[in-house]
């Protein structure tokens, strides 16, 4: 088969399915009302590498087929054949907005497998890098929704906040976006003082530089009248499609993991769960930036809560021995040889762990024969499923409208192409 | 644990459980592949069940020589907050598997990736296209013969 052929049926297939939706198209009448557009997949508002196609009538947008794939990697495949540890620096670049908190949902889940849990300072520093990534990638997530509707201001004042965390992520773990800072049974290294003394810093200043932020977009009638009341999605439709995070609790569900299914010290902490019920873009905005504020909260409390002690489960044949002591000491040598040469060896059988991810429902099912390695890793990627209801929210609302609804749902390719 | 979900479904469906699995707190029942919207609407519509949401839908290749791929369905209810795992086999010889999007429509795309990743056809389906790979892909990677590096050719490229 050559390109053109392939072209070809890659082309009549996506067109059947615009034609399913009960429309009809015409190509050919260059006069005629109704046109097919294609947007995407480099299209700057679609965050990434999805491709849209929109029957347009009018302006009014009659159905609309999302394609996927510009950038699958195929990490379910790369998991078989790779050991526990070796798929934590993957885990990095599903969600490229939070690494830390891919990290930290990947290693629950094989930790759950394994039948081991990390030390209480551990589960502190794991939600503190947690909700930082949340408020990164919340940060992002407003930013570009208002770069989209032309608030091009916002877009760069979230970004000069997210770059002071980048620092602190690179004090942390020495890398800025790819960090693979957690372990099984543990992280990579402990959070110094320095570490510590730089976050509190940072979130002295950041709740009024964020207010400054969200000031500038509150009080802003062309941002509200954009996406108030567009993109609406009622609460029945919105759980049966499977939508998680702030837009599932953008149209009145009380359902974060954190709470309904507590996972590491979320129980021991204070926090309360936004809540708006419209179901429009603005609320999916406006369950975004209260988010943020509770997770601020929230490291405020790990902070103060965090215990000292060790950082690594008291598990040596499972969690990976400190690097000194390998140089030093047999035991760890022989440890680190047969962690690193044959892997961690779970017993057999299957588990789904999910965390409230800045996205939504971050689920890993995990299949294991008893082997070094995963029989079948799959990654429930928040962002997929959320951007199933696309055509949901945009069909018989204006064109102009696509770039609002699709930054108020904030996908990330790089999750939802796995 | 879960064990009134599993009473009324035994009750109301006898035929259609072939086996209960409890690993690590979590419930996964296998049923028959026949009766897979049959467990599926009851699991919904039960009161002590409630499962409203479908979490995940995924595959398997446990590469067996019978019933080589195994189908997955992770659900959680959102009013009751419990989840539980049901999992059906789909044979070499018969890929066919019913769909349950008319459970939950958002079913859709993960019963789409299934199929572009295994080669499962989901009937009912009303739109079943490759979710990720090129229509014209021959082969469903995350069978266990396919190779990690690839096929050749296996995907035309623009020439230089």
């Amino acid at each position: 088969m050559n390109v053109e052929q392939a072209m070809e049926i890659r082309q009549q297939k996506i067109l059947a399915a615009l034609e399913n939706k009960n429309t009809s198209v015409y190509f050919n009448d260059a006069l005629d009302n109704q046109m097919v557009l294609n947007m995407g997949p480099q299209h700057p508002a679609t965050h990434g590498v999805l491709r849209l196609l929109i029957k347009l009538d009018g302006e009014t947008v009659a159905a609309c087929v999302p394609e996927l794939g510009y950038l699958h990697r195929g990490y379910e495949k790369l998991a078989e054949n790779c050991s526990y540890h070796e798929f934590i620096p993957h885990t990095d670049r599903l969600d490229y907005l939070s690494p830390l908190m891919n990290n930290t949902a990947y290693v629950l889940a094989v930790e759950k497998l394994v039948g081991i849990e990390a030390p209480k300072r551990a589960q502190y520093i794991r939600v503190i890098i947690s909700e930082m990534a949340r408020i990164s990638s919340h940060l992002l997530g407003i930013g570009a929704l208002a770069m989209d509707v032309g608030a091009l201001t916002v877009f760069t004042w979230s970004f000069r906040e997210r770059e002071k965390m980048y620092d602190i992520f690179e004090l942390l773990t020495g890398a800025r976006f790819t960090t693979s800072f957690t372990r099984v049974g543990g992280l990579a290294h402990d959070m110094t003082p320095d570490v510590i003394a730089a976050v509190k810093e940072f979130f002295d200043q950041f709740p009024e530089k964020f207010n400054e932020c969200i000031t500038m977009l509150n009080t802003n009638r062309i941002f509200v009248e954009r996406l108030d009341g567009v993109g609406v999605i009622s609460r029945e439709k919105a759980i049966a499609m499977g939508m998680s995070g702030p837009n599932l609790r953008a149209v009145g569900l009380e359902c974060d993991l954190r709470r309904t299914q507590p996972y590491l010290v979320y129980p021991e902490l204070d926090f309360n769960i936004p809540v708006l019920t419209d179901g429009d873009s603005l609320s999916r905005y406006y369950v975004r930036l209260n988010e943020v504020k509770e997770s601020v909260k929230i490291i405020r409390q790990c902070l103060e809560k965090m215990p000292q002690g060790p950082v690594h489960a008291n598990e040596p044949k499972k969690v990976l021995p400190r690097k000194e002591q390998v140089y030093t000491r047999m035991e760890e040598l022989i440890h680190d040889f047969m962690l690193i040469n044959f892997g961690v060896n779970p017993p057999v059988g299957e588990v789904y762990n999910a965390v409230e991810a800045s996205k939504g429902e971050l689920g890993f099912y995990i299949q294991s024969r008893g082997e070094g390695h995963p029989w079948r890793l799959k990654i429930r990627s928040p962002s997929f499923m959320n951007l199933q209801s696309t055509p949901l929210l945009v069909e018989g609302g204006m064109i102009s409208d696509i770039v609002a609804v699709l930054g108020s749902l904030d996908p990330v390719m790089g999750e939802a192409d796995k | 644990m879960l064990t009134s979900v599993v009473d009324s479904l035994r009750s109301s469906l006898p035929d259609s459980i072939l086996a209960v699995q409890e690993f690590r707190g979590e419930t996964t029942v296998h049923v028959k592949k026949s009766s897979i919207v049959a467990v599926c609407t009851h699991l919904r519509d039960d009161a002590s069940s409630l499962f409203d949401y479908c979490s995940d839908v995924c595959g398997a290749d446990a590469y067996t020589p019978e019933n080589r791929f195994e189908v997955i369905y992770n659900l959680y209810s959102t009013s009751l907050n419990h989840r539980i795992r049901v999992k059906t086999f789909v044979d070499e010889s018969d890929m066919h598997c019913p769909s349950v999007t008319s459970v939950w429509p958002g079913a859709n795309w993960p019963e789409r990736e299934t199929f572009d990743m295994f080669g499962v056809i989901f009937d009912g389906h009303n739109d079943l296209r490759r979710m990720y790979m090129p229509e014209e892909f021959e082969y469903h990677p995350l069978r266990k013969d396919f190779p990690m590096m690839g096929i050749p050719d296996s995907i035309p490229l623009p020439r230089k």
